[in-house]
């Protein structure tokens, strides 16, 4: 299966980004072959609204069917939701290739709901 | 002539010199009506304390899908410009706190799956206080469209010789609306770096909406002289200052009119009057801002 990460470079020794919507780059893992490919995420850096939604349908169009990130909104949950994409929640200053093998481990928490206010709030 | 009280920074006291200037020029037996259009915070009701005689609310349009006509093509979330819709695996997600009500997804929907429906963004309110007729709108908590609520407090408003329009702080989409079909602003500011920074944005939007303009300077004795040298080096007339007065601010904190607990101010407000009037002749002599005036 395909999983993203919300990273900050666009390798698995980056950080990850604590954004979803805003993050700089998704980094897309086939978790069969280990096989990565970075997705830049600059349209929605600095979008005036919606970038929750905007990163949420990309995210669902490039097939990932688990997301790895620090926070997601309301909007963005529901639209992930929607893709039935499970959304887990990475600690602070975890790499990318950290997040990943915690993830495999089953050590990262599956959120069941937004984990922040909307930005708008 | 419609006249909005408008500020780049926030908190330097237009609504002290909305109500005050509304309140003398009634008291002078012209007929006014006071527009409150700082509808995320409307606060001239707490010193006009208007008896609301009626209120409506202000709906906007968004869009319902109708699931049996939907093809789940995605062009809809494609046109939103303001990323309102998402289309997951064929199915129309609306979020509509987002939407403009711009209408491009019903527009572009090739199947026609598209209606629009009213929705709820606040309410205006009217009535009356001391001759001078009210109206103020009051945005829904969590709500982002101002704009509408703006726009739906100025059609509320009747005809009067004089229309003092109270408009929110910055130089955004809400305070453009607010603006835009005003003949005259008054830029409120304080003689601080802040002030200075905020007051020369709100210069250059009025400058693009073209519209003639004056600054009014609050609690002028305190910081510093570069608000006054910037209007200076600009050719920006100072039409009001309001000095730092220990009175002023208790009979704000007691949600007074100035001019009732220091009726000398009546003068002040009534000289800023004659002077925006001879300011505004000017600028319509002068060719200015024609296309609102003739507009309106």
């Amino acid at each position: 299966m395909k999983i993203a990460i919300t990273s900050d470079g666009e390798d698995l020794s980056s950080k990850t980004d604590r954004s979803f919507g805003r993050a700089k780059w998704f980094i897309l893992v086939d978790t069969e072959t280990d096989a990565f490919e970075a997705h830049s995420n600059e349209q929605n850096v600095n979008a005036a609204q919606g970038a929750g939604i905007q990163a949420a349908q990309n995210v669902a169009n490039l097939g990932a069917e688990a997301l790895l990130t620090g926070n997601v909104g309301p909007n963005a949950f529901r639209t992930l939701s929607a893709a039935s994409i499970g959304i887990f929640i990475v600690k602070e200053d975890m790499t990318v290739e950290q997040a990943l093998s915690e993830w495999k481990e089953g050590k990262l928490q599956e959120t069941g709901e937004s984990t922040i206010e909307g930005h708008w709030a | 002539m419609k006249i909005a009280i408008a500020s780049g920074k926030g908190g330097t006291g237009k609504t002290t010199i909305a109500t005050n200037l509304a309140l003398t020029l009634a008291n002078t037996g012209k007929t006014i009506q006071i527009l409150d259009c700082d509808v995320e915070e409307p606060n001239c009701h707490i010193f006009l304390k208007p008896e609301i005689e009626s209120s409506s609310p202000v709906t906007v349009l968004i869009p319902k899908v109708i699931e049996e006509k939907c093809t789940g093509c995605g062009i809809c979330a494609e046109v939103c410009e303001y990323s309102a819709i998402a289309v997951i695996k064929g199915k129309v997600l609306i979020f509509p706190e987002l939407c403009h009500s711009c209408g491009a997804c019903k527009l572009f929907c090739p199947e026609d799956a598209f209606i629009e429906v009213p929705r709820e963004l606040g309410i205006v309110e009217k009535g009356k206080t001391n001759g001078i007729r009210f109206v103020h709108g009051l945005l829904n908590i969590g709500e982002l469209m101002s704009p509408a609520v703006i726009s739906g407090v100025k059609k509320v408003a009747g005809e009067s010789e004089i229309l003092i329009l109270d408009s929110p702080p910055g130089t955004s989409c809400p305070v453009i609306e607010a603006v835009k079909d005003a003949e005259f602003v008054l830029l409120v500011t304080e003689p601080t770096p802040f002030g200075l920074n905020d007051l020369e944005l709100a210069v250059g939007m009025v400058r693009e909406l073209n519209i003639p303009f004056a600054v009014a300077i609050n609690r002028s004795d305190v910081g510093n002289e570069d608000v006054k040298e910037y209007c200076k080096r600009e050719k920006i007339e100072i039409v009001l200052e309001i000095p730092d007065d220990r009175r002023i601010a208790e009979a704000y904190s007691r949600g007074e009119m100035v001019i009732h607990a220091l009726p000398e101010y009546q003068k002040t407000f009534e000289s800023c009057w004659t002077r925006i009037t001879d300011l505004h002749e000017n600028a319509l002599q002068a060719g200015q801002h024609v296309k609102a005036a003739t507009e309106s």
